[in-house]
């Protein structure tokens, strides 16, 4: 087998090959087509893959060496907030207290869990200064929706349906306008000024009688703080919209200031970001949401509460939009995400802040020497650069991150936001110590000199990774979505 | 940079040929689309719709983004280039001859005179 194939399992499958041994049956066998009047019976048996206990250990255990994770290397993937997930959390969410249970036990019975969840809910609330928590939604894109859903529902409750208009930023993450429209809002675009922030004029232009809510991420997806909140606040406040604070950024402000003080109504977080939830795979997520007193009603149901020393399942709750999640939220990322908040204690979670916003200024600082840089303020927990210098010598940003790949790293985030030309997205996170920082921005300088001296290395990297360079434009324009098997008996 | 004298221009990266007194027909620039990269799906109107200046008619989604599509003008859509659906990569091979994208019977013909020329388009993509 050349060194970079690697067989699918069903490749690997060989007839009758198991890695089981069952006992004999010992209950009458039936013949289901005569048991059952239906023509649902299957005739042929389901295609899977026959191997043995030692190859499929071969098989995952060879597919794990191949994989990158923040637990091999530097992942500065922007506004993903790729932090370091700490073992501690693994340990407790292992605890045979909470694997134990299940989610249609008597709630009696599972006092410790809900404790847990309530606890996690109250820190969360001064954490982001919002008056009432909930933890069902499973990512932030879910806690994006719920939380336009409540507005809706807030609006309409009080007889404006003429709210339609939802305002995002040009600069916001996909999702917003996504699930605005989802909502069933119409998303509306507002500006961005020469400094990455919010044009304020242009927002007065378009927020009117009709605007529902803004979205806001702050510090943005350029890394920068919105300084100009408070009047933003009361421009959306002034025609009687709402403000929804994306919480994916979180990690810049943690303990110095909260977006229920910045006058936000609603806010999601990504707890599989700033909280610790690993993420790498793509899940699953956690993104509760937080809301002001006003919007309480209308948070999902049920919502943990605590009466008389016991918590509870609330489902009495005549104005909420509904279940939005089966039994309650991602359990387990919740869990990891409380017992991040309890290791790191409210001036540990003020620290990691600080070191975030202190990583990111530095990388920017050195990068900015060689690289174009957009916005040229200090930045919080992420930057972005622009890859212009190296776009004229025929090197592009994708270029960039395929030669990352060569030098081990995980590439930054590409062409994201949108207005910056050949962006690179950078956020370090505060785990990472100088020489990691220092190791990634030389790999960086040095990309920067082959593009000068050297461009078709950078042009056709990566060269040392067990696959080449992908072909993306075919691979999207005709994709094959389906296996189909070859007989392999 | 290829820019046919003949048409006109946006800044959002259109361009626009008049086949008509009150019809012209809008596909994206050379600029756009080396910009924009491969692009792997163009999402166009239906015939029949109608569109104003300035809001999004559809959008273009290459391997790295995926760009809105602006109309120049306000008038109802009277042709799609269907093509394109199973064709995408017509816009890079062929952004002004064979990767049009609509063709609008316009409201107001004088709406033509605001359009840039490629003169003055050519100014804009420079700057930057
Ligand atoms: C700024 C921003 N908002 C929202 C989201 C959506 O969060 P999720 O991926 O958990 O749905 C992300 C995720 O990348 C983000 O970066």
């Amino acid at each position: 087998m050349a060194k970079n194939e690697f067989p699918l399992i069903f490749e690997r499958s060989k007839k009758e090959r198991t890695s089981y041994s069952l006992p004999d049956l010992d209950v009458p066998d039936i013949d289901l087509d005569a048991e059952f009047e239906t023509p649902y019976v299957r005739k042929t048996a389901p295609e899977l893959p026959e191997v043995s206990e030692l190859e499929i250990m071969r098989h995952y255990t060879g597919l794990s060496n191949r994989n990158y994770g923040v637990d091999s290397g530097f992942y500065p993937l922007g506004s993903c907030t790729m932090k370091y997930n700490p073992k501690i959390n693994e340990d407790v969410a292992r605890l045979p207290g909470f694997t134990h249970i299940h989610p249609y036990q008597d709630p009696k019975t599972v006092q410790g869990a809900l404790e847990m969840m309530y606890d996690l809910q109250t820190s969360l609330k001064e954490i982001t200064g919002m008056h009432e928590v909930s933890l069902q939604s499973a990512a932030g894109a879910q806690g994006e929706w719920a939380a336009l859903m409540m507005i809706r529902a807030f609006h309409e409750a009080n007889g404006e349906h003429h709210r339609t208009k939802v305002i995002v930023p040009d600069s916001a993450h996909g999702t917003n306008p996504a699930s605005a429209a989802v909502a069933g809002f119409d998303a509306i675009t507002v500006k961005s000024n020469e400094d990455g922030l919010v044009d304020i004029e242009d927002l007065k232009r378009v927020v009117d009688e009709n605007t529902a809510a803004l979205m806001l991420t702050n510090p943005n997806t350029l890394g920068l703080f919105e300084k100009e909140i408070m009047e933003m606040a009361e421009i959306v406040h002034g025609v009687g919209g709402k403000l929804y604070y994306d919480g994916a950024n979180l990690n810049a402000i943690m303990g110095y200031t909260r977006p229920g003080d910045m006058g936000f109504d609603a806010v999601h977080l990504n707890l599989h970001k700033t909280f610790t939830g690993p993420h790498g795979g793509g899940g699953p997520g956690s993104g509760p949401i937080g809301v002001s007193e006003e919007l309480a009603p209308f948070l999902p149901k049920p919502l943990i509460v605590k009466e008389n020393d016991e918590y509870k399942l609330e489902h009495d709750r005549p104005q909420s939009i509904g279940r939005i999640k089966a039994y309650y939220g991602n359990f387990g990322i919740n869990l990891r995400a409380y017992t991040y908040i309890r290791t790191m204690g409210a001036e540990g979670l003020k620290k990691v802040s600080e070191y975030a916003v202190l990583n990111a200024n530095y990388m920017m600082r050195r990068l900015e020497q060689i690289y174009d840089l957009p916005y040229k303020q200090h930045c919080m927990h992420e930057f972005v650069l622009s890859g212009k210098k190296q776009k004229k010598l025929g090197v592009r940003t994708l270029d960039i991150a395929k030669r990352l790949l060569d030098f081990n790293y995980h590439p930054p985030t590409i062409y994201f936001p949108l207005i910056v030309e050949e962006g690179m997205m950078i956020e370090p996170t505060e785990t990472e110590s100088k020489e990691t920082l220092d190791g990634f921005i030389d790999a960086m300088i040095n990309i920067a000199k082959e593009a000068e001296e050297d461009p078709e290395i950078v042009q056709e990297a990566p060269h040392h990774t067990i696959v080449k360079r992908m072909d993306e434009t075919t691979a999207a324009r005709k994709p094959i979505l389906r296996y189909t098997r070859e007989d392999n008996s | 940079m290829n820019l046919p004298e003949d048409l006109r221009y946006t800044k959002e990266h259109e361009w626009i040929k008049k086949e008509s007194d009150n019809k012209v027909r809008i596909g994206i620039t050379d600029f756009a689309q080396d910009e924009l990269g491969d692009i792997v799906f163009v999402e166009l109107p239906e015939e029949g719709d109608t569109v104003e200046a300035d809001d999004s008619f559809g959008s273009v989604e290459s391997v790295k983004t995926v760009s809105e599509l602006y109309a120049p003008v306000k008038g109802t859509i009277v042709e799609i280039n269907e093509e394109l659906e199973d064709s995408p990569e017509l816009v890079n091979e062929s952004p002004y001859e064979q990767a049009w994208m609509i063709v609008v019977e316009l409201e107001d013909a004088s709406e033509w005179d605001n359009l840039l020329t490629a003169e003055e388009y050519k100014a804009i993509i420079e700057e930057d």
